[in-house]
């Protein structure tokens, strides 16, 4: 195995594994451990699958008090605790630990009310984030944050990571859009944050839970802001002979006052594999292609695109076609988003997700070029181009370690030069183990212990979520000055 | 340090000298913009100030990518007017407390301030509050070190959210000294719709529905008659009835569309009359002015709910306390205005609006009520355990504002 260092077991704890097990069983039912070697194995690894842990045991609680039952004992016992939705984190934010006890929140997947009035869902925080969307869909509302992987991924799981997705452009991301918290602590105590209302009148915790990857708490609850529909919502698609020009177009359509719901941008090899896969009509003789999205009644829809073809004829689009049906806009968002999927077909992937000032678009691409050229990888580009969130897939062969530890320093340096360039490490994908060493050419020390002060604040003796975010030496460290 | 002295430091490295020194001396400090909010909050014991209002300048701004950051002491006005001449604007629409409470004017409310009180207006219900559109800041902690947080791209989610989370903390866990934000395109086109002299329950059904629609209503409010008259429009402060209203903002084209369909979903509240572009944006100045609260004294709550609970909450508050009681934010935000009295009606607005699950801040009364109840929203034994830690995690010698929120913290 590559590259990522991990956090080491404590040989106490696991010396006490069985029974710690054996104490479980008497806060949760039997059938909610998994202690048998298959059964913990499906739980080893996230979606950054180059890296696996086999954890002590798994729980999957189906209540908010078994959660504060088993974090007491956790506390009491000095065991750490990783947090765990579908499993689908792409920055190993998941990963287990040996000596940490995965809690699971699959089981917790109940819609607790329903409000339209005042336009908010109550939802346990394992059910998945379409499965929300879905439980409010016949009446016409939806949750916004849509990352492509909303068949899977959980709301907890979108919550520890702040996630996006394309019609974040226009909505917010995750933390726009929830209203409040349960959550359980450490300690086992339950705190609520945030309620049923809108920015209530003291210190708002919820911003800092939000995006904390598990790290400060376990959520059990979510209270999240559902929208009413659009009349109707429809792609058009804009392909390019360069980046540079998509770009460009990007500008301009917002320098008119129009803001898409969303605006995505592909390359010319991520163009192939996603036609191959979802035969959405995408061009393959254009360098870059934009699908931009609209909403609103017929005729609003008739006349934003109208707009925005007449924007982009400035910049010479080599192709121009709008969606024409319900069916076809479904094959134009399918193709994007199981981009990862098909590319994942067709080869093993590093899934980047650094993000950059718009106008230095050209100026990204073009190093990402030259990094994968330098290391003898190739790169296929997808990203959010409304807020400059890149996805840069490093296609690699996971079985040659060489080719694998080329693709992990191409990533870094990618990353790396989104951060020159003024943008940041990860736009909604999280830190986790993966981009934990590289904090610090974002972060200067006195930032770092900042966030480190404050995640002791939740969680001081450091048991939730171990090994990730911070680099392992500044946590050494700051733990070792706390002691 | 100097006792009874005011300090303006011109910038950042300057600002963070200063906060080391009062942390050295473990001298308590207010700290401010242009103190236009100094009379909200609980009454600092503090005799030593620090102003950011000399670090004034927009660092950057960018209308293509929809970002500006400004350091601290920017005057809010400057950054509207250069928005404005880009067509674009703070979508959040930052509300006015300044002469709601009898603030100081000079200067007017600094853009610093108005992200440590998290002020947002009459849009927030469509497009996010102040804590939404806050991207990355630069800001000093208790010790003096200079943090940074987020930065100036629309999605970051490397580290934690420490600039939201200072959000809202009214300079009691640092002092901002850079802001950077998300701006967006001003509508082209705004109408509001009127309904006169609907019962609260009707109007904050009527807010409901019309929030509930596609047509991204930006504005919703119902004003008693008392608060009409103060409104600054001569003809709608005449009218001596309740006013609600609704504004949507959008491309011209798209407006007689959304206002018609608007009509026919909310006929049977009543009678509905229009307000075209120009006297629309009039209308919700006053309401982002918050002109319909101003030239009282009398103590004045807001009150946060679930807005379908506000008229309920409302009818319940008036069985038991004298008040007037106005709704934005779709019924969600509620200003209650109530006759002086010692405890400002503290003891029996939280009783009642405990039952509501609702959360409640004294906006405006005189110190010695604010020294005397909870100005903030009392909280459970778990939370306030959590920000005592905060507190502690940013500022240990509690020299930033202390107990401006809570006492001791
Ligand atoms: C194909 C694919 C496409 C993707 N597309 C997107 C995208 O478009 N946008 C995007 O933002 N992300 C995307 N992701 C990343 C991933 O789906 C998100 O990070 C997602 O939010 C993770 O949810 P999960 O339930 O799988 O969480 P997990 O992977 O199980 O866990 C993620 C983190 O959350 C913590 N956690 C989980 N549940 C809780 C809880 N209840 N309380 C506290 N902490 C908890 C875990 O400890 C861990 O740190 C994609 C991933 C894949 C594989």
């Amino acid at each position: 195995m590559a590259g990522i260092a991990i956090l080491k077991p404590r040989a106490d704890i696991l010396g006490k594994r069985s029974a710690i097990v054996n104490a479980l069983k008497k806060l949760v039912p039997a059938r909610c451990i998994v202690e048998d070697e298959a059964g913990r194995r499906a739980f080893e690894t996230d979606a950054l699958t180059a890296y696996k842990q086999m954890p002590l045991a798994v729980v999957l609680p189906t209540t908010t008090e078994e959660v504060s039952r088993v974090l007491s004992f956790c506390h009491l016992a000095g065991v750490r605790v990783v947090a765990r939705g579908a499993g689908t984190s792409l920055c190993g934010g998941a990963l287990p630990a040996e000596d940490a006890i995965v809690l699971g929140l699959s089981r917790m997947n109940r819609v607790l009310e329903v409000n339209l009035e005042s336009r908010y869902i109550r939802v346990e925080t394992g059910i998945t984030n379409l499965g929300v969307s879905r439980s409010v869909a016949p009446t016409n509302f939806f949750y916004a944050p849509d990352p492509s992987s909303q068949l899977a991924c959980t709301i907890g799981g979108n919550i520890a990571m702040n996630s996006g997705g394309a019609h974040c452009l226009k909505y917010g991301v995750t933390v726009n859009n929830v209203l409040g918290l349960k959550m359980v602590m450490m300690n086992g105590d339950i705190v609520e944050l945030g309620g049923t209302h809108l920015d209530a009148s003291g210190y708002d915790l919820l911003p800092l839970v939000i995006g904390s990857e598990g790290q400060m708490g376990i959520v059990t609850e979510a209270t999240l802001r559902i929208l009413r529909n659009a009349e109707g919502a429809r792609p058009m698609m804009l392909g390019f002979d360069s980046s540079e020009a998509a770009g460009a177009c990007v500008s301009a359509i917002i320098a008119q006052g129009i803001v898409p719901v969303a605006i995505e941008f592909m390359d010319k090899p991520a163009i192939k594999v996603c036609e191959e896969f979802a035969h959405a009509g995408y061009p393959l003789d254009v360098e870059a292609l934009l699908i931009i999205e609209v909403e609103g009644s017929e005729a609003e829809i008739a006349n934003l695109l109208g707009q925005i073809d007449r924007i982009a004829w400035d910049f010479a689009p080599k192709f121009v076609k709008r969606s024409e049906s319900e069916a076809e806009s479904a094959a134009i968002w399918k193709g994007r988003k199981a981009a990862f999927g098909a590319i994942g077909r067709i080869s093993d992937y590093y899934c980047m997700d650094g993000v950059i000032p718009l106008s230095k678009l050209t100026q990204a691409l073009s190093g990402i070029a030259e990094i994968c050229a330098k290391h003898r990888l190739q790169v296929a580009n997808i990203f959010h181009a409304g807020d400059g969130n890149l996805h840069p897939l490093i296609l690699y062969n996971a079985n040659d370690p060489d080719e694998k530890a080329r693709a992990e320093l191409a990533g870094e340096e990618i990353l790396t030069l989104c951060v020159e360039l003024g943008g940041c490490l990860t736009g909604e994908h999280g830190v986790g183990i993966e981009k934990r060493e590289l904090m610090s050419t974002q972060f200067n020390d006195v930032d770092i212990a900042q966030q480190m002060r404050v995640k002791s604040v939740f969680d001081p003796d450091w048991l939730l979520n171990p090994g990730k975010v911070f680099p392992l030496k500044a946590q050494e460290a700051f733990l070792a000055r706390v002691r | 340090m100097y006792v009874n002295e005011t300090y303006l430091p011109s910038g950042e490295q300057e600002l963070a000298a200063l906060i080391a020194q009062a942390a050295g001396e473990k001298l308590p400090l207010e700290i401010c913009g242009n103190r236009t909010k100094r009379n909200i909050g609980r009454p600092l014991q503090t005799a030593t100030r620090v102003s950011t209002g000399q670090m004034r300048g927009i660092t950057l701004y960018e209308p293509t990518e929809l970002v500006l950051s400004a350091k601290a002491g920017t005057p809010l006005a400057e950054i509207e007017a250069l928005l404005e001449k880009n067509n674009q604007e703070l979508a959040f629409e930052p509300c006015h407390l300044d002469q709601l409470s009898g603030g100081e004017q000079q200067g007017g409310a600094t853009i610093g301030g108005v992200f440590a009180v998290n002020a947002s207006g009459p849009r927030r219900v469509l497009r996010g509050s102040a804590r939404d559109h806050l991207i990355g800041v630069r800001a000093v902690n208790g010790m003096g070190e200079i943090v940074k947080s987020g930065g100036r791209v629309m999605k970051n989610v490397t580290g934690y959210d420490l600039a939201r989370g200072i959000a809202g903390s009214w300079g009691t866990l640092a002092v901002l000294t850079e802001v950077t934000m998300k701006v967006l395109p001003k509508a082209e086109d705004t109408r509001s719709l009127l309904f006169l002299n609907l019962p609260d329950e009707g109007a904050v059904n009527a807010m409901c529905r019309a929030m509930g629609s596609p047509f991204e209503v930006s504005g919703t409010v119902h004003l008693p008659a008392s608060f009409v008259e103060r409104l600054s429009m001569p003809d709608i402060a005449k009218l001596g009835q309740p006013v609600t209203a609704l504004r949507i903002e959008n491309f011209a084209s798209s407006l007689d569309y959304r206002t018609g369909r608007l009509h026919e979903a909310l006929q049977p509240f009543g009678a509905i009359y229009e307000l075209d572009d120009a006297r629309s944006r009039a209308f919700w100045r006053d309401i982002r002015n918050l002109t319909f609260l101003t030239g009282s004294d009398w103590p004045l709550w807001r009150i946060s709910t679930a807005p379908d609970k506000g008229a309920k909450l409302v009818s319940a508050l008036k069985a038991q306390l004298e008040c007037t009681a106005a709704y934005e934010w779709s019924g969600g935000l509620i200003w209650v205005e109530v006759p002086p009295a010692t405890d400002s009606g503290a003891a029996v607005l939280r009783r009642i609006i405990a039952e509501f699950g609702a959360d409640a801040m004294l906006v405006r009364a005189n110190a010695t009520s604010r020294a005397a109840i909870d100005v903030f929203q009392p909280l459970p034994e778990v939370n306030m355990g959590l920000i005592r830690r905060l507190k502690e995690a940013f500022d240990p010698q509690r020299i930033l504002s202390p107990g401006r929120m809570y006492a001791g913290i």
